[in-house]
């Protein structure tokens, strides 16, 4: 069942590129938008027949290359189920808002297809090799991406610098596999084997550095501070559709492996150097939020917020890893808000990023003092990029304050202070955000030089039903956030009992 | 039974989400469609007050959503309920057809609404999530014209100094998780182990303080003005500003948990309630007179809750609720009317729409404390409980008790004027004045009025043990007769005196700085931005910089040394290896020429080569041996 819904977009993608080059632009999309919501039915076929205490399921197990213990081993549980989903959402959106897309289409959904092939196929490997082809492959797809449909020559250099330094990353944390593999015995790069047989248990120094490789190798793709500033120039010039890919799914890709990897199989030293976590998690979130609130441009601005709620999760996974002063339910908390706002951080961002999109469509810039009150031109637009900031800078109702809500709770017992500190990051967000309201929606219409009609359009229908969905399940987490929760839950529990062994 | 609690909420909550995604369409039937759903909420929040629904559902791992309507809640709800119900009803006439009407009655259901939950929210995370939505519906009220920038600007303001404050009761929670208290619960809360019962506290009081306008966060309220006028009778009265005395009312067992936080919780409310009377004394502004007064008044709740009085409290928050919309709803008809809102040229209002200044001038003598009207009986409630914890917090109750006096009838000295020839002069000064008194502005108007005058029967003997008993709170102490008579007499001299100094020119024998002081809110706005805002923005700023040059530029300079590294090697590898493979091979081909020289085909030199060659042979042989 994975295997089809990991792999169905790759399948149509090698279809549409066998079909004759004739085929109207127009068609290349809805197939891409049939396929995404076919392997987003397929995803709540798999959520509605998964048992939330039933550990990891829908396994399936095949040899590969068994001479160097590498298997084809896939299967979901609480961590990865939410975002295997959130993947799907996210390319079913960016699907629908790329209905407007003129460029090269057939070459630039097939490019998206194989992006959600090996998104998904990341969040459901269960073998490291797996694990780390997909992770290489989403850098590769995401570069093209970028240099092929971002904005001009810019974009080119920083589709290049994305790649060489989240290349980087991966091979520290290719390292870090080798280093797990060669302490297992007998020698595997299987997950599940691996968590079982806790390898690095008692290795002081050698399980310090594995943790080390693979602990970098995350932390570029998160981003943390100091390895985030790969990000600004890759947003800022990416396509809004690349952007929301970049923000809302691959960057979960180094929350992800926190959590899949680095925590079950390292627990020992995760434990150890847990202050270090929570330390980079806390500086995160304060300076994300800080250089934020200094950017003019509104892209820039919001690829720095992702700097600082990717350092909740951060702060939340460091906090699991304190025994000390905490108990298992603080725990449990700082972990399920961590998942939490993986999806959540997913569902917001992307709608702010498609958003501004539409921005960039209507004024070609980003620069926030070039637009006065836009609100009178586009209300619609005003109102959901105000629905969409508000959800971003946590505001309860939506998903985003149910994660931190968590997280800071969970967190506080083991690491007050740097709780402490995290916790102002939602007011500098807050401060941040507003001001970008204010500046560009509020106050006298005034428009660009390059809108020279003075007419700006209104949210498209295709716009509105690209953004307004992944708010509205954002709304409902925040209302009614059981129906995820009782997901992520059991495997936050076995989570923290596995970290704490 | 839970059920009336649901509806209770979800009215406001649905009906405003329905009502603002509605937006500028059916702009007639929208205030209807908002008053209809308001008295529903009325008519659910009464029937809870009598039935004490409870109601709760799983939130978080070991926490619950928990709502429940006991007897401080139900005091509340139904008066939530009912000060949103008569300013909707009011709100009917004020705006324009073209004005997006469904933004206005939506917004202010939801933020009713909030309100709601705030107060039946058993739980730490529940309220918490009510109070922050109140935090940002009340953004988009206030910043309801958003066209005109100093608006957008004071809806940032308020919403961003209620959000700091906030950010206790964020840390609040996590204490309580770290002290023991997995389940969140309110009334669990000050079973806390030390050292996180502090820390509890701490947030707890810092967030109350915080919305209920009170030092020395008080300068959002002066900027919350730039809101529409029904939008300040609701924030002013029963919603927002009385979150935070509700929080503190609700939680005295915590203040009293520890030895620090009813002190200084009662200290801060006398000191509001007497230093913002005085900046309410200096200014010429109606609205910013009564915003003033409201975070004066309000002070006199938190002193309540700090002192343990929690009948008290709500007595004075009731009564305050319906006298201060009372009079915001009297400023907001005379500002659509006159297009004003400025003291000096409200004179004579009162004569010229004689039953807005009627309302308005019985409002005002509630709110100088004057007998037999509410706030008198529920001031004295206040100080008894003050007088319990120290003499010192009852002498600066009282003087703030005579500053109110002298601040309302300011108010009313002016608009009892008589009118002005060239009044028009000073009108239309804010906006464009209707000259007219909207059909819907009498009956909420005198309602509230009504409530205001007479609601001082919750402090009469009998209904006052009622109300004790109602919120749990018997054995608090009662007004002395002497103590009730003393602030009578202190309110109607303060009174008479105030009339005579309005009479003469103003602020006779004060210096000009300490009224421009007074006039500017202390300057308190000016300060946070001085201590916070822009040390903030500096450091993003610097940030900001230090991001792009150094985290950045040692990227970039990696990226550079790795392009010299290779320039290097491409040196090394052309000048070192590769020339020394050539020269290897350059030796090989001379060797080779060398080698080819003797090979000549003459005869007679291999012959010569040959002897040559033996004559060595012999003398190595000789040598060697």
């Amino acid at each position: 069942m994975l295997t089809v819904v990991t792999f169905l977009p790759l399948l149509v993608c090698a279809v549409l590129l066998l079909l004759p080059r004739t085929l109207p632009e127009r068609a290349y999309v809805w197939v891409w938008i049939t396929t995404a919501a076919v392997d987003l039915a397929l995803v709540v076929g798999v959520w509605t027949g998964y048992d939330t205490d039933g550990g990891m399921q829908y396994e399936q197990r095949v040899r590969w290359i068994p001479s160097a213990g590498v298997g084809y081993h896939v299967g979901v549980d609480g961590l990865s189920l939410p975002l295997v989903a959130l993947t799907c959402l996210l390319f079913l959106a960016v699907a629908v808002h790329s209905l407007r897309e003129t460029r090269r289409v057939r070459s630039y959904v097939c490019l998206f297809l194989f992006l959600q092939t090996v998104s998904i196929g990341l969040f459901v490997a269960l073998d490291l090799i797996l694990f780390f082809v997909f992770f290489d492959l989403s850098i590769v797809g995401m570069f093209f991406v970028i240099a092929g449909w971002g904005h001009g020559e810019r974009a080119r250099a920083a589709a290049l610098k994305f790649f060489l330094y989240t290349f980087v990353g991966s091979l520290a944390l290719l390292l870090g596999f080798i280093g797990l593999y060669l302490a297992a015995d007998p020698h595997t790069f299987d997950i599940v084997d691996l968590t079982r047989a806790n390898p690095l248990a008692g290795r002081g120094l050698y399980a310090g550095l594995v943790l080390l490789a693979i602990g970098v190798g995350l932390a570029v793709k998160t981003p943390t501070v100091p390895f985030h500033t790969w990000l600004p120039p890759a947003h800022t010039d990416a396509p809004a559709t690349g952007s929301a890919i970049l923000a809302g799914v691959l960057l979960k890709m180094g929350t992800y492996g926190f959590v899949r990897i680095a925590m079950p199989l390292l627990p020992g030293s995760w434990r150890h150097y847990a202050l270090v976590i929570v330390i980079v998690g806390a500086v995160s979130v304060v300076y994300g939020a800080l250089v934020a609130l200094a950017q003019t441009d509104f892209k820039r601005m919001i690829a720095y917020t992702s700097v600082n709620h990717m350092g909740y999760v951060v702060l939340a996974v460091g906090a699991a890893g304190t025994l000390a002063g905490s108990d298992a339910q603080a725990r449990t908390l700082a972990v399920t808000g961590a998942v939490t706002q993986m999806v959540s951080h997913g569902l917001i961002t992307a709608a702010l990023f498609l958003l501004a999109g539409v921005l960039y469509d209507r004024g070609r810039t980003y620069t926030m003092d070039s637009y006065s009150g836009l609100a009178a031109h586009a209300p619609r637009f005003a109102a959901v990029t105000a629905v969409a900031a508000f959800a971003s800078l946590g505001i309860p109702g939506f998903s985003g304050f149910i994660a931190e809500f968590q997280i800071f709770t969970g967190s506080l017992a083991s690491h007050a202070i740097a709780t402490a500190i995290a916790v102002t990051g939602i007011l500098i967000t807050a401060a941040l955000f507003l001001t970008a309201l204010r500046r560009m929606f509020l106050g006298t219409p005034r428009l660009p030089e390059t809108i020279p009609t003075g007419i700006v359009r209104d949210l498209r229908k295709a716009e509105a039903l690209s953004t307004v969905p992944l708010l509205a399940v954002a709304l409902v987490i925040g209302i009614a956030p059981r129906w995820l929760l009782d997901v992520i839950e059991p495997a936050s529990r076995t989570l923290t009992g596995l970290v704490a062994r | 039974m839970s059920a009336v609690l649901w509806l209770l909420i979800a009215l406001p909550l649905g009906g405003g989400a329905v009502l603002a995604l509605t937006g500028p369409r059916r702009g007639g039937l929208v205030p209807a469609a908002g008053v209809a759903a308001a008295v529903a909420t009325l008519g659910a929040a009464v029937a809870a007050a009598l039935t004490r629904p409870k109601a709760s559902a799983p939130l978080f791992a070991g926490m619950e959503a928990g709502l429940a309507v006991d007897g401080l809640s139900a005091v509340m709800v139904v008066t939530v309920a009912a000060v949103t119900t008569a300013v909707l009803a009011f709100a009917v006439g004020e705006f324009a057809a073209h004005e997006n009407r469904g933004r206005f009655f939506g917004l202010m259901l939801l933020f009713a609404g909030a309100m709601l939950v705030t107060v039946t929210a058993t739980t730490l995370p529940l309220l918490l999530m009510a109070w922050e939505v109140m935090g940002a519906t009340s953004w988009a009220l206030i910043g309801y014209w958003w066209r005109q920038p100093e608006r957008a600007e004071a809806a940032d303001v308020a919403f961003l100094t209620t959000r700091a404050a906030d950010l206790g009761l964020y840390l609040a929670a996590g204490a309580a998780m770290a002290g023991g208290i997995g389940s969140l619960r309110l009334d669990a809360l000050p079973d806390a182990d030390a050292p996180w019962l502090h820390v509890i506290t701490a947030g707890v009081v810092v967030a109350a303080l915080g919305k209920s306008a009170a030092l020395p966060f008080s300068f959002w309220l002066s900027r919350a003005m730039q809101g529409p006028s029904p939008v300040s009778a609701l924030l002013h009265s029963a919603t927002m500003v009385a979150a935070g005395a509700y929080l503190l009312l609700r939680l005295v067992s915590l203040l009293d948990a520890t030895a620090w936080a009813g002190p200084l919780v009662a200290w801060t409310g006398a000191a509001t309630a007497l230093v913002l009377g005085l900046v309410a004394v200096a200014q010429t502004d109606l609205k910013q007179l009564l915003a003033a007064s409201t975070s004066a008044q309000i002070g006199f709740m938190v002193l309540a809750a700090g002192s343990g009085g929690v009948a008290a409290g709500t007595t004075q928050l009731v009564s305050h609720a319906a006298t201060k919309s009372a009079l915001f709803l009297a400023a907001g008809a005379w500002l659509t009317a006159l297009g004003t809102k400025q003291l000096p040229a409200l004179r004579g209002a009162a004569r010229v729409h004689p039953l807005v200044g009627v309302a308005f001038a019985v409002g005002a003598l509630t709110l100088a404390g004057l007998p037999p009207l509410s706030l008198w009986a529920a001031k004295d409630e206040v100080l008894a409980a003050a007088r319990t914890e120290s003499t010192a917090l009852y002498a600066v109750g009282l003087a703030a008790a005579a500053v109110a006096a002298v601040y309302s009838v300011k108010a009313v000295w002016y608009v009892t004027r008589p009118l002005p020839a060239d009044a028009e002069l000073g009108y239309d000064t804010e906006e464009r004045g209707t000259r007219r008194v909207a059909g819907s502005t009498p009956a909420p108007l005198l309602a509230l009025t009504f409530a205001a005058a007479v609601l001082g029967v919750l402090a009469l003997p009998g209904p006052a043990s009622w109300l004790k008993g109602l919120v749990g709170a018997q054995g608090e102490p009662s007004p002395e007769p002497w103590e009730l008579g003393l602030s009578a007499a202190v309110a109607l001299a303060a009174v008479g005196l105030a009339w005579r100094w309005a009479s003469r020119p103003a602020s006779a024998g004060l210096s000009r700085a300490a009224v421009r002081w007074t006039h500017g809110w202390l300057y308190l706005e000016r300060a946070a931005r001085l201590v916070v805002v822009r040390p903030v923005l500096g450091l993003a700023r610097t940030l900001a910089d230090f991001d792009d040059r150094v985290v950045d530029g040692a990227v970039r300079q990696t990226a550079r040394g790795g392009l010299a590294a290779a320039r290097l090697a491409r040196r090394l590898d052309d000048g070192g290896i590769d020339a020394g493979v050539r020269a290897v091979a350059t030796g090989a081909r001379s060797l080779g020429r060398w080698a080819r020289r003797p090979q000549t085909g003459l005869l007679h030199q291999y012959y010569a080569q040959a002897a040559a060659g033996f004559a060595v042979l012999v003398l190595i042989i000789l040598l060697v041996r």
